[in-house]
Parts: C-alpha cells; structure tokens; sequence
C-alpha cells in the first residue's frame, strides 16, 4: 500500500497553510487527520502533486467557548472533542455522535474539520452539525466566511469549501439543557453508519418545545429531517406520540441501496431510529 | 532456584503464560516482512481486474524505463520454466483441472490473478512501475454463480470444456457401513417425516493477521526462502515439483507467521514468482502483500449449495440422510482445494447413529478466486448443515431440539462407535457435556423467558439454539490419505536434543502460527524428562532444522506432533538408561526414571539427567557399544483421526422492527480429551467462537455480476472485533482419547466448527413463530427483517446492490478506476 510520490507540506499557521495551497494549485490536496486521505493514496485512487498538511497548526487545535456558542478548531481530533466538558454540555448530541465513531484509534488521529469536508455522508459528524444549526468558518486567502450548515453540505464528498479555502472552525450554538441522542446502526462496531439518525430536543413539561434532527447516510449529504421536527413541536414525550410524528422521518430521502441494504430498508430504519432517538433524548 | 517450590505438580495441565507471546505480541520478531538482506529487491504484482479474459498483449516497456526498475516479468516470459501451481488431492482418478501457470500466459480465469511482475530498487519504485504495464484484454464472459456454472452454458476455462472438476461419492450401502438412503427417504415419504432444506455456505475470505509476505534468497548454494505460511515442508518440495529445482538445494523458513486459518496452507504464484524473479536477477527479492491483495487473491474459503434430504420416523428417530453438495472451486484447484468438501464426508452424520447416508459433491470451477482450506476446512459446512436439520426436525416433531438430538446421539457407553460414515470415534459423552451446558446456560430459565416474550409481543424477540458437534481432525492416518487419493502422508517428527549445559532442544515438523506450541511442548518435555519449563527451546518453521514434519492444520498439531514428541522424550530416557546404569554402578533394568532422576531401583542412588547428559556429551568414560549422544527422535503415524465434541447454547435477540440481532448469551462445553493449557485451549475456543459467529452473522465474500470482488476491503467484508462479540461461558468435559498417549483431541478449529449452526439455530428459533426456518447467512439484519416483513409469503429477499461507495469503490487490482464516478477519491480530506 504504496502512494504515488508527491510533494509534503506542513504549514504551521493557517495563512501559511494558505499560500501553500495557493502555491501548489489545483492538484494538492489537504489532508488533516488523514483517515480517508491516506487509504486513497495508498490505494491509489488519487494521486495529488501536493498534499497540505495541517497537522501542525496549533491555532485550528481545541475547543472554546465564546459566549452563546461552543467554537470548534477544525483541526480538534474527535478523541479531543469527546473530552470536552464544554461541548458534552452545550452540544451533546455531538459528543454521542463521535463516541460511535469507528475505533479509538481513528477517533485519536481523525479530526472533525476533516471530517466535514471530506463530506462522506455515511460520516457521522454531518448530521449532528447540521442538526446543531452550526456554522462553518471557511478561511481563504480572501479572508474567513462564515456558512450556515445547511449550506455547507453540497453533495457526495462536495462542500462549500471551495479550492484554495480551508474549513477553519465550527461554531456551534449552545444547546444547553436540551437532550441528545445519537442512534447508529451498523452491524460490526467500527463500520460506517448503515443509517444514523441525531437528535436533540429541549422539553418542557413533558411535552417537546423543539427538536433537531440530523440523518447520516439518507442521501448524498447529511439531512435535516425538518417535517419531523416540525411535526414534534407540542408532542409529549411518549411512545405513541413520538412514533406518529416520526413515521416520515424517511420522506423525501433518497438514500443508497449497498451490502449493507436497500434503500427501502434504510427508510424503514430511518422511522424507526428517529422514533428512538427522539425519546432517548427526551429521556422517555 | 527458589522458585521451584512455586511450580505447578505437572506442567501438562497447567495454564502456563505463552512464552511466545512477549516476541509476537510487540512485533519484535522475524516476521518475514522483517528481513532485509544486503541487495535486497522488491516485487511488485500486475493483476487482472478482469474475471475472465483472453490476454491479447502487455506492453512493458514504460514500467521497465520507470526509475529503479530491474526487471518485469511476464507470464510468457517465464511460460516455459514457471511450470504449473500443484494441487495435492486429486479426489477421483478422472479430475479436471485447468493448468495454473504462476504469471498468467494468455487467460485470465479470476480478477486479481497475476499476470506480470516488477521487480524494483524499492517497494514504492516496484509498484509505480506496476502502475505503467500495460496489459490489453479480451473480456471473455465469466461464470459467477454455482448453480450457473452447474449447467456448463458458460464455462470458466473454455478448454476445458466443462466447468465440473469432479463428482465425489460417499454411500453407506456401497461402504457396507449403513443401508440404502434411498430406501429410508422413501419410507418415510409414506408414514414418517422427510426434512427438505437447502442451505448456503457463503463464501468466506481468511482474514489472517500478517499478509502474505515472501522473501527469496537466490545467492549461496541452496535458495532460501522465507515465506508467511503454514506450511514450509510443503512449500519445499511443491517448489521442488513445480520449479524442478532438485529439494535438497531449497531451503524454507516459516518464521514468526501471523495466523493463518488454513488461509496459509498453500503453496502461492507468489511464492513462485519470488524464487522466479530472484532466479532472473540474482538478488535477493522480497513480496509482501496488500491487505486488498490478501483479500483478493489469497485462497478463500467455503462456499458451497447444500441440498439436504433428512428421512425419520414420526417420533424423530432419524432414519437417514442424503446430502448433494454444489462446491465452488473458484478458478483453479489449489494444494487442497478439491479435498475440502471431502473432508466434510465424514462428519454430516455427526454425533448421530444414523442407518443410512449418502453424500454426493460436485466440484466445480467459476471465475472467482480459488477456494482452499479455512478454519475447519469442509467439517464446518456439514455441522452447520445437520445442526440445522436437527432444529428442523426437532420443530416438525414438535419437541425441544436437545430432545431430538439425545433420541439420535450415540450414547456414551456405545464408544468407540463405528458410525454410518465408517468412522470409529474413540470416546465421548454427548450426555455429559450437554448437562453442563444446559445448566451453565440456564436453558430452561432462557425457554421461559422466550415464552414470555412471546406472549407479550416483545419487539425484542429471544431465540435458543443448540449444537451438538463433533468433528474429525488430527490430519491425518496416512493409509486413509492415501484411500482417499492425497498425494502425502499424514505423519508428524519431532526430536529432543539434549543439550550438554542441560538445555533440552526441541525440534518439531509442526509449524505454529500463534496457536502456542512453544508453551505446551515445553510443558510436555518438562513432565516428560524432569527438566525446568523454561529450559526447554522449540525450534520449528525451518526445513534445515526440522528437516522431517508436515506442518500445522486440520487440527493435528498436538496429537500428532505431539505423539511425536512423547515417543521422541520416551527414546531419549531409554538411550539414557544404559549411561546412567555406567554411571551408577548398576544394571540397566534396575534403573528408573523419574521426576528427572534415574535411580537404582530399591536404593537412593540416583544421577540427575543433566549429569547423564553431561556424561554422554564428554564421553570420556563410555562403555563399547553407546554412543555418546542422548537426542532421540520419533516419526508417528497416528492410528485414527481425533473426534473432540462439545455442546454449544448460544441465545440471540432478534429486534424485529430492525431486524438486528445480537448476542445475549453462549456457552459451550467442549470435550477435548486431556488438556495440556488451559488458557490456550480457552484462548483457541473463543477464538474459534468468534470466527464461526462471523460466518453465521458477518462475513461474506461478495462479487459483482462482472466478477469483481466487492467486499475487497475491511469496510464491506464486516470482519468482527472484540467490541462486536460478548463474554463467552466455555468449560469442558474430558474424555481422555484412546488413540494417542497424551489422551489429547484437536482444539484449533472446534469452536468454529460449533459455533456458526448454535447462532444460526438461535435466530430462526426466534423467529420460528411466524413461520420462518431459514434465514441465509450471514444474517444480516436487512435479511432478517425482510424475512419477517415476507413471513409467510414464499419472496425471496436476497440482499442486493453494491458496496458502499467509500474509498474501495474501484480499488486498485479491481475494475479499473472510473474517473466519473469515483466522489469518493476526488473527496477533499481536510
């Protein structure tokens, strides 16, 4: 499992990263924990001239909080971000979703940033993020953006981040108070998700005042099941009312048909895996 | 040597710590990937991605001009000196099998078969080149599927004119060993109950921890090869036989080797292509595989239609069984390949006293990777198959599954029992073992719960099932190889060297590959000889060392190998009876041995056998006519095979609104004579456990309908971990066996060969109320939901579509990379 020869780069700081990426032209590729990279050049499915490291940028590194929001460093491993107190707080049906990431290995040398942009929709990061209602700082040498996550997910393994742009960090939200719960289905432990479902709910006496849920691997990206949250609004939190609001959980998916199952069947778990999401996160 | 006092009684018994394990463990050993040699070259393979196809021609000159690069090799370049791969076991006189170059000529038969190879500066140098070989292809149309190939429309080697290999028989009335099965089907048409089924063995992929690595040595006067195998003898002399290099010229070495499963036991094209390769240019050469190479193209396993007709009586007496088998040999017949299924034969009557049997196999060729020997190697295919029946016939007549297989089973006051298959099983007790398990398992406690669930409409529903195996290693007695066509003998050699410090060596022709035989022959030769554990070496893998041994599988490592050894210890106290008799004074027959003293009978005079040892190595003082060594060795032919058995529970949840399931609880009691350790025959249990479980609900080798293997990567072939599998119960029951010293049966592929029916069983038991008996495997919990979904209908569900489009899509050595489609690697990893 050789890759093809090609230039290194480790940057130390984002502007370097920049006009390295500037430097090398269309044919680098940016690598941040390597996790998906490294099997693609060792299997030779990509041969880039340049790849830009960014494992050495001590700024894109570590969790903050910045008032009303939990700021992620793209480059935050997701072994670190399970550590953190403040995003178990304030955005815990991330925390769940990252604890059924593959294996402690790759939880140590992945990164979420990298995560995002790689943009595997069996990934399971997506989800969370887009149900958290983040935000994405994409830098480039024209300065940083900020893109909402509904906006960030383009397509298969296609994000806003654009060529010469780096994903620097995502802003997420505080959803403090609200429960979580992150339902993987897989068949061995450190598979991708078959179908995974987010979601996180705030309630108030009993019944659900608002929830947000994420699918991972429905589609092409990661998806919002908004009809669901919508239909959740007002629900106590019981089985039955739960599993009505639930039942269209898997409307408007279009998600594939693999080894794993066929489409039909992703839908089918899609209404199930909500239904207990939900109520393991309205600790029903 | 304070610690003397610490030491268990016997070391036989005894749960040492493997000495081996500190080495294996850190990897700081000689694995073959390991070795560099001054000079040394590496090897690169080109691969078909096509499963069928004429070679039209392979331009490599832009792989040769490439920087580093030595030599690349084609398949017409070496076609009048790379012979033909050799297949052992030639199952009828009248066996087809096409010829199976190293380097592909002109066809290709299987994606990821070889058809050129670069030899390189540097590993990176050999496989950039790899890259630049240009290779055009006819696509020829492949035969994928088995019941395809049945039918002969297309054929995976044209010249052969036939896609069947072999048919193999095996009838009870012609063997004189039971009555017509025909007659029993009949009968029990007419007034008693006949089980129809038909079960999938799917195709599996050995998954062995270190990949196949080679190295080869081609300077000095013998080539020496190093390769990751099971079976270095064997490697010897087929490279003898293929190459037409004279044996006594060859050297192998299996050093540390990485598990193997029956994965290694062959002998490779690569191993081929690297004494080629090192021939042609005089350097030393390395290979060592991918993981997707190993996947691809290292022999697989299984895969096999078994069509199954079960005839008893009312009550579920059974009164015979016909089994007609369809198995797939993928594209050629490796060392073993034919004799697989055969060696399944013996054992679809299992514990059983069945009157009547007939067993009936096709072997047949499809354009897929060749199939070998896989951890249990023909035995797991009919145990899954008659515990299967067993369940069937126990819910036809109605009654508890144990209950049907205690009417059949051989009781154990009927031991030894010549069973319908001819075969003596030397002891057992079915009754014994099945008592513990059940009480160990709660099974009574579990069929409440069941029943509970049940009653409530549980959407977790609960299934029991149940094996009762038995299964025939200890590979082999010679003359029953030699009556079913095998080219070898199945003896096993091992020497004691006594060394004059003390040390004992000891040299065996097994040839471990994690299983732990450091450990227990030093636990052995320490009973036996009255020597410290930690005295003894064992020394193995090395055909100028162990110069005599046929290697480790089936099993026989112990109670072959380790007869051996016994008969060997035996000959060196006799050898030095008469230098302790000189020593002491006294008569030969007066002296005894033991606890590592020869003693004169009926005094305290004693020598300890460092101190004969010493004696015999100065020689100073020896008597005419002794020879002033003690080493002994022993060649043993073992008189029958090795039946261990046990009894398996295992209990499944099955979610019926996602069709997961997922382990509650298994234990097994497994019956395996003596014990030598232990912590390595748990350790082998468990390990057996969890490889028969993958098959009944994880692993399957999947291809394409263009023939290319679609699980080629540890993303889609769903290998388990220790996260996916629970606390195993395990304890045994011991009937010592008859048929070798030690008392000893195989434990290397018990708990394989138990485990994958017990699962199995389990989840149709739970869903057995709403009309299912069979889910295929593995079961996947897309197969078992829509097996409920269609209960009660007759829809076929099978799972469908490709893999998930990951990094794999494509992967090199399979079709060749789509640029339009491949997302996945134009996807930004940041």
């Amino acid at each position: 499992m050789i890759p093809a020869r090609f230039d290194y780069v480790a940057p130390t700081s984002v502007a370097d990263a920049l006009s390295a990426l500037a430097e090398a032209g269309d044919d680098a590729k940016v690598m941040a924990g390597g996790q998906s990279l490294l099997p693609i050049l060792r299997m030779r499915l990509n041969a880039p001239e340049t790849v830009v490291d960014l494992g050495r940028i001590e700024e894109l590194r570590g969790v903050r909080d910045e008032g009303d929001h939990v700021v992620i460093g793209a480059m935050t491993t997701y072994a670190d971000v399970l550590a953190s107190d403040l995003v178990r707080q304030h955005a815990g049906v991330l925390t769940d979703a990252i604890e059924e990431v593959a294996d402690p290995q790759i939880r140590h040398r992945g990164t979420v940033g990298g995560a995002l942009v790689h943009a595997d929709p069996a990934g399971d990061v997506g989800a969370p993020v887009l149900a958290l209602d983040a935000e994405l700082v994409v830098t480039g040498p024209g300065g940083e953006r900020t893109v909402p996550a509904a906006e960030f997910f383009r397509d298969l393994f296609e994000t806003a981040v654009g060529e010469g742009e780096l994903l620097t960090a995502i802003r997420i939200p505080k959803h403090t108070g609200w429960g979580s719960r992150y339902e993987k289905f897989v068949r061995v432990a450190h598979q991708w998700s078959i179908v995974a479902v987010a979601a996180t709910v705030r309630v108030e006496g009993g019944a659900i005042a608002e929830a947000r849920i994420g699918l991972t691997n429905m589609g092409s990206t990661p998806l919002r099941a908004t009809a669901v949250e919508q239909a959740l609004v007002g629900k106590a939190a019981t089985e039955d009312a739960v599993r009505e609001a639930c039942a269209a959980a898997a409307e408007g998916t279009n998600p594939p048909s693999d080894l794993n199952g066929d489409a039909d069947y992703r839908k089918h778990l899609a209404t199930v895996l909500t239904r207990r999401a939900v109520l393991a996160a309205a600790g029903a | 040597m304070t610690a003397v006092e610490d030491r268990p009684k016997t070391e036989i018994g005894a749960a040492r710590k493997r000495k081996e394990d500190q080495r294996l463990i850190t990897g700081r050993t000689k694995w073959t990937d390991n070795i560099q040699l001054p000079g040394m070259r590496h090897l690169a393979m080109v691969r078909s991605p096509f499963a069928h196809a004429t070679i039209t021609g392979i331009d490599t000159s832009a792989a040769k001009s490439s920087p580093g690069v030595l030599a690349v090799l084609t398949g017409e370049d070496v076609k009048d000196i790379q012979g033909g791969m050799a297949n052992a076991w030639p199952i009828t006189e009248d066996q087809k099998a096409p010829v199976h170059p190293a380097i592909a000529v002109d066809h290709v038969a299987f994606a990821g078969e070889i058809v050129a190879v670069v030899v390189a500066r540097s590993a990176a140098a050999a496989r950039d080149a790899a890259e630049l070989v240009d290779v055009d292809y006819d696509e020829l149309p492949p035969v994928l599927d088995l019941k395809e190939a049945a039918k002969d429309a297309v054929l995976a080697h044209p010249s052969l004119g036939t896609n069947k290999s072999a048919f193999w028989q095996f009838d009870s009335a012609g063997a004189g060993t039971g009555g017509p099965v025909d007659e029993a089907i009949e009968k029990a048409r007419a007034d008693g109950i006949v089980i129809e089924r038909e079960y999938r063995q799917q195709r599996l992929i050995p998954a062995f921890m270190e990949p196949r690595s080679v190295v080869c040595d081609p300077t000095g006067e013998q080539l020496t090869i190093w390769t990751a195998t099971q079976v270095p003898h064997f490697v010897r002399i087929f490279t003898a036989l293929v190459l037409g290099i004279p044996e006594s010229k060859i050297r192998v070495i299996a050093p540390d080797v990485g598990g193997g499963f029956g994965g290694k036991l062959q002998h490779t094209p690569e191993e081929v292509i690297a004494v080629l390769a090192a021939r042609h240019t005089g350097k030393p050469v390395k290979y060592t595989e991918t993981r997707s190479e190993s996947l691809l193209s290292g022999h697989h396993g299984r895969d096999q239609w078994q069509k199954l007709t079960l005839a008893a009586t009312k009550d579920g007496t059974v009164t015979g069984l016909k089994v007609d088998l369809l198995a797939d040999m993928g594209a050629y017949l490796g060392l073993v390949t034919s004799g697989i299924p055969v060696l399944g034969a013996f054992m679809f009557n299992a514990i059983y006293k069945f009157p009547a049997y007939q067993f009936n196999c096709t072997n047949l060729f499809t354009n897929k990777t060749w199939t070998d020997a896989y951890r249990g190697a023909g035995r797991p295919e009919a145990t899954y198959a008659i515990e299967r029946l067993m369940d069937e016939l126990a819910a036809e007549v109605g009654v508890d599954p144990l209950e049907i297989r205690e009417k059949n089973w051989i009781k154990h006051e009927e031991f030894p029992f010549t069973t319908v298959a001819g075969m003596t099983y030397d002891s057992g007790n079915y009754e014994a073992a099945t008592a513990r398990a059940r009480e160990l398992f709660d099974y009574d406690g579990l069929r409440r719960e069941q029943q509970e669930r049940r009653d409530r409409k549980d959407p977790v529903q609960l299934g029991l099932g149940v094996s009762t195996f038995t299964e025939m290693c200890g590979l082999a007695p010679s003359r029953v190889l030699g009556a079913l066509r095998y080219a070898a003998g199945g003896w096993e050699h091992a020497t004691v060297r006594m060394l004059p410090t003390g040390k004992v060596e000891v040299v065996t022709g097994t040839s471990p590959h994690g299983q732990g035989h450091e450990t227990v022959w030093s636990q052995i030769i320490a009973d036996k000889l009255g020597v410290p554990f930690e005295d003894v070496e064992v020394l193995h893998g090395d055909t100028q060392i162990a110069n005599r041994g046929l290697d480790t599988y089936g099993s026989r490592s112990l109670v072959v190998g380790g007869q051996a050894l016994v008969m060997a210890a035996d000959r060196v106290i006799e050898k030095a009876k008469p230098h302790a008799a000189h020593l002491l004074e006294a008569s030969v027959d007066d002296i005894e041995f033991s606890g590592g003293q020869f003693k004169v009978k009926g005094t305290d005079k004693g020598k300890a056998m460092a101190e004969v040892v010493w004696a015999a190595f100065s020689s100073h003082d020896l008597p005419e006519g002794l020879e002033p060594t003690l080493d002994a060795d022993a060649t043993y032919d073992p008189v029958d095979f090795s039946f261990p058995h046990g009894t398996h529970l295992c209990a499944m949840e099955v979610d019926t609104e996602t069709g997961q399931v997922s382990m509650r609880k298994y234990v097994c009691v497994d019956d395996i004579g003596n014990i030598m350790n232990p912590l390595i025959v748990e350790g082998q249990v468990h390990g057996g456990l969890v490889q028969g479980i993958a098959q009944a609900l994880w692993e399957e080798a999947v291809y394409d309908d263009q023939g290319t293997l679609v699980s080629g990567s540890f993303v889609d072939y769903t290998l388990p971990t220790a996260a996916d599998t629970i606390s195993f119960v395990t304890d045994n029951t011991v009937s010592p066996s008859t048929t070798n010293d030690l008392g000893a049966k195989g434990v290397g592929e018990a708990g394989c060969i138990a485990s994958t029916p017990a699962v199995v069983n389990a989840v149709v038991d739970a869903l057995r109320p709403m009309g299912i008996n069979d889910i295929q495997m593995p079961c996947t919990p897309e197969r078992v939901w829509k097996a409920i979904r269609s209960a009660g209908s007759d829809q076929a569900d099978a799972t469908t579509g490709d893999a998930q489009p990951h990094f794999d899509a494509g992967a090199p050595n399979q079709a060749p990379p789509d640029p339009s489609s491949s997302a996945s690697a134009e996807g930004a990893d940041q």
